[in-house]
């Protein structure tokens, strides 16, 4: 059977079904017999969606502003116009 | 349907994309954001006689924002498969919190962790990232990217970049211990209870 730390290593791969079955079962095995790991796993499951859920981001003013200005120098200066 | 794009104008095509592109770009490379927005409107008004299809622009768009995203990703990760296995490699936060058990009476202590963030503080998590752990990712776990997709644009093997994202999860763990630590949302949330 697989280690704790093999199986915390493919916790993430296995809560996105991202495993090659013989992997899949390896870490269900383990899963079986772990609590520890089961707590792990439920834990890995909670912060993905975390994640997934985060952020709404507004384009700030400034920076809007200064994107017209580039957009208006692209349109009156052309592809000259220099890269960062 | 096909529409006539010199009519359109490239100013009017970009400004309908800037919003989500900015955030894509914040998400990627908070502060570097402005900069690699800036360089995808450059490049893609340099190209823009290759845009056919005005349904088509947000993909093109999106082509062209990733491949300067990519263009710093292999620039910041040079060198970053010589470094051996570092201390987060083996990280566990859901460890941590049993451990360190910050608010004792609660029966879903893991869950109330997360909960204690804001949207700004997950940012400031972020921001401690380096973009080399960071990028992967964001791109995979919320932007919803196939480790396959992820692996065709940084041009690696999977390995690697599955070694990558587990890398950047165990330091995005650690940081949002430290930062709960570092900001108070652990006595924050014990003073309400």
């Amino acid at each position: 059977m697989i280690t704790c730390d093999e199986a915390v290593r493919q916790l993430w791969e296995y809560v996105e079904s991202e495993l090659e079955a013989l992997e899949r079962q390896r870490v269900e095995e383990h899963l079986t017999l772990c609590r520890r790991c089961c707590g792990e796993m439920e834990f890995a499951e909670e912060l993905r969606q975390f994640m997934a859920s985060q952020f709404t981001v507004e384009l700030p003013p400034g920076t809007a502003a200064r994107f017209d200005q580039l957009l208006e120098d692209l349109e009156t200066e052309g592809a000259s116009w220099p890269m960062t | 349907m096909v529409v006539n794009l010199e009519r359109t104008g490239f100013q009017q095509v970009a400004r309908e994309q800037l919003p989500w592109l900015y955030a894509l770009a914040r998400k990627l490379t908070g502060d570097g954001a402005e900069d690699v927005v800036q360089e995808c409107l450059v490049k893609a008004y340099r190209n823009f006689d290759d845009l056919r299809d005005i349904e088509a622009a947000p993909g093109w768009f999106r082509t062209i924002l990733m491949n300067c995203v990519r263009d710093r990703y292999r620039r910041s990760a040079s060198g970053i498969d010589e470094s051996p296995l570092d201390e987060d490699s083996d990280y566990s936060l859901y460890g941590k919190i049993a451990e360190e058990d910050p608010w004792p009476y609660s029966d879903t202590v893991h869950v109330d962790f997360l909960h204690s963030f804001s949207e700004e503080d997950v940012w400031a998590v972020l921001d401690r990232l380096s973009p080399k752990y960071r990028i992967p990712l964001v791109l995979v776990h919320m932007e919803g990217m196939s480790v396959e997709d992820m692996t065709r644009m940084l041009g690696a093997p999977k390995n690697t970049v599955l070694s990558w994202l587990h890398r950047g999860r165990k330091q995005f763990e650690r940081e949002l211990w430290e930062y709960a630590v570092d900001n108070g949302l652990l006595k924050e949330k014990a003073r309400s209870q």
